[in-house]
């Protein structure tokens, strides 16, 4: 009996089979990402070296949630900015320059900087948290290293029986490279 | 985001910028190791410095009643405006869609994070016990005691503490697509760095999504900060009584001083960059010549700054104020003043002519003075206004810097080179995500290929 290792499911999960299709020219892809949707698919993912309008606009994506990080972050800062001084001031209170115990004009810069702070570390996780979670199955998906340089491509995830059409539409589109992974 | 800039040729299509900067990470020949060696070289100075001083005490260094404040802290100063304008040409630049700024905005914040990586010594080396420097941390002493949070100086650790964060964080992110463009053209255990560093980076729709949003709101963040950050550097001496020190325009002042010697510091590192990596046809004249207006339009600012200081003094007509601006005008310390102001004020107003501002070897000079002069600048303001005092009439204000003065600063310059160099050595120093965006993406239609 052959022994599997069970944590080679987690970290070496088998590919998700499917149809790869590599463009040399953005307007190709736009087009291709257009006739997949009409046709009906949804779940194909779609490499560029760069973040173009035109990828985002045919794929109508919704915003990223990672504002929500942003907004949550930066005010949870200013709240933390505000807590520390004045908590820490009348903890032990004492009168300095004859000015209040608590008082909120110097402790602005120190809100204001935590608000900056926060904000944009949980920027940075809501970032992360987001690309990691769309990236469950990244691993598994086909990839080329072109995709960094000048290429983009599209990626089908679907059944080698069904690949057929897919490669068609592709090619159609003005693909350089179709193959089945 | 279209690049105005006439200047690129046809040549330079997405895998030309791949190629080009990926080909600054190769074997960078014996002008760079030279470079590394020098600045290798002045830490030790200034190690060596420090350790003397730690050993010996504050006593080493040149201060005399009533100067406490003086080369560390002008050197804190001075490396805290270079960390300026990294963030300036990252964020607020990108916030206006300026396409020019890609080309340099990754080498002005490396820049920035390492200028402030050097800024945040220069604190600890002066407090004198810099065995006790965690007292600057939040947390109560043993009889229950907070920091004072109504001091510019508590302001000024969390300011700069936050614009170190940020500023590296933003570093970090743009890094990331550029590191997995390397990655898929290097071989060897370079591939292997950049495939961990890459954070396993595709450029999936996905990613980009999420990463564009991201960097935008963080640029949206850094724009307020990086102006809180010099306006809270100049209030821990505008919040004082000095004369000198006590003038409203100090934030203003104080950041567009800061923009300024930034902007002349990317110049004059961007030259030698741009020569040794034969990255002419990436970074042209074209981003020179902006460089330079920025250059200009916040050197203009600095020497009215300088008017409306004097102006002040004399209209104001307080005894001590004027007595403050006449000494530093013409005082003992007369010679730093005026370099300040030729340097600062003076020459850049050559930058309105175009042949001086498209001559590359002309604006590397000027940039040189206008670090000396920035420098200065910040001396004047802090040694020279405590020296002349005019509440201390009766004090021996003779201040000279010492050896041990001369050999932290030298050593912070070591300091700060080195990061430099090894950065720009081991990761992009241009953005190749960035570059490419601003250049005519490839289409079917119009027959432009990559």
């Amino acid at each position: 009996m052959k022994l599997e290792n069970p944590l080679a499911a987690i970290f070496h999960p088998p590919p998700t089979p499917g149809v790869l299709g590599v463009f040399g020219h953005l307007d190709a892809t736009v087009d291709a990402i257009g006739k997949l949707r009409q046709g009906g698919h949804t779940d194909f993912t779609v490499y560029s070296p760069i973040p173009r309008h035109e990828i985002e606009d045919a794929l109508d994506q919704p915003v990223s949630p990672v504002r929500m990080f942003t907004l949550i972050g930066g005010i949870a800062g200013c709240a933390v900015g505000a807590w520390i001084t004045l908590y820490m001031s009348y903890d032990w209170p004492i009168v300095l320059g004859g000015k209040p115990v608590g008082s909120i004009p110097p402790y602005v810069v120190i809100m204001f900087e935590m608000t900056i702070l926060f904000g944009a570390l949980s920027t940075i996780l809501g970032i992360l948290f987001n690309a990691l979670f769309a990236a469950r199955r990244l691993g598994t998906v086909a990839y080329d290293p072109r995709f960094t340089n000048d290429k983009f491509g599209i990626f089908v995830p679907c059944e080698p029986a069904r690949a057929g059409p897919v490669e068609a539409l592709l090619r159609g589109s003005g693909a350089e490279e179709v193959r089945r992974a | 985001m279209a690049d105005a800039s006439p200047a690129r040729g046809a040549r330079v299509t997405y895998d030309f910028v791949t190629r080009a900067i990926a080909r600054t990470l190769g074997h960078p020949g014996k002008g760079y190791f030279a470079l590394l060696g020098s600045a290798v070289a002045l830490l030790a100075v200034g190690i060596g410095c420090l350790l003397m001083l730690l050993r010996y005490g504050l006593g080493l260094a040149g201060y005399s009643h009533p100067v406490y404040w003086a080369v560390y802290i002008t050197c804190f100063v001075f490396w805290v405006g270079i960390a300026h304008s990294g963030t300036l040409i990252s964020a607020i630049l990108f916030l206006f869609r300026s396409g020019w700024r890609t080309a340099v905005y990754r080498t002005a914040e490396a820049m920035t994070v390492f200028a402030v990586m050097t800024a945040g010594l220069f604190p600890l080396i002066h407090i004198g016990r810099q065995w006790y420097f965690y007292w600057l941390i939040p947390y109560p002493n043993e009889r229950g005691l907070w920091p004072n949070f109504k001091s510019p100086l508590i302001w000024d650790e969390f300011a700069i503490g936050t614009y170190f964060t940020v500023s590296t964080v933003f570093l970090i992110m743009g890094l990331i697509p550029d590191i997995a463009a390397v990655r898929d053209v290097a071989t060897g255990w370079r591939k292997k760095l950049y495939a961990i560093t890459s954070l396993g980076w595709r450029g999936t729709n996905e990613q980009w999504r999420h990463y564009s949003r991201g960097y935008l709101y963080l640029a949206a963040l850094a724009t307020p900060l990086v102006l809180s950050v010099h306006s809270v550097v100049s209030w821990d001496f505008a919040m004082a009584i000095v004369p000198g020190w006590h003038a409203t325009i100090f934030a203003p002042y104080f950041v567009a001083g800061a923009i300024y010697s930034g902007v002349a510091m990317v110049i004059t590192l961007l030259v030698p960059i741009r020569k040794f990596f034969h990255l002419e046809e990436l970074i042209t004249v074209h981003h020179f010549e902006n460089l330079a207006k920025l250059c200009l339009l916040t050197g203009m600012i600095v020497g009215y700054a300088y008017c409306v200081e004097f102006f002040t003094a004399w209209f104001g007509g307080h005894p001590a104020e004027r007595a403050a601006f006449w000494y530093r005008a013409f005082g003992p310390f007369w010679w730093a003043s005026w370099t300040m102001i030729i340097c600062n004020a003076f020459l850049p107003q050559l930058l309105w002519f175009k042949p001086i501002r498209t001559n590359i070897l002309g604006l590397f000079v000027i940039s040189i003075f206008v670090n000396i002069g920035m420098w200065f600048e910040r001396y004047v303001i802090i040694v020279v206004s405590l020296a002349g005092e005019p509440y201390e009439r009766f004090t021996n204000a003779t201040y000279n810097p010492t050896w041990a003065d001369w050999g932290i600063m030298a050593g912070s310059f070591g300091w700060f080179f080195m990061w430099f160099l090894l950065f720009v050595k081991n990761f992009p120093a241009v953005s190749i995500s960035e570059v490419k965006e601003v250049l005519p993406a490839p289409q079917r239609g119009r027959g432009v290929h990559a």
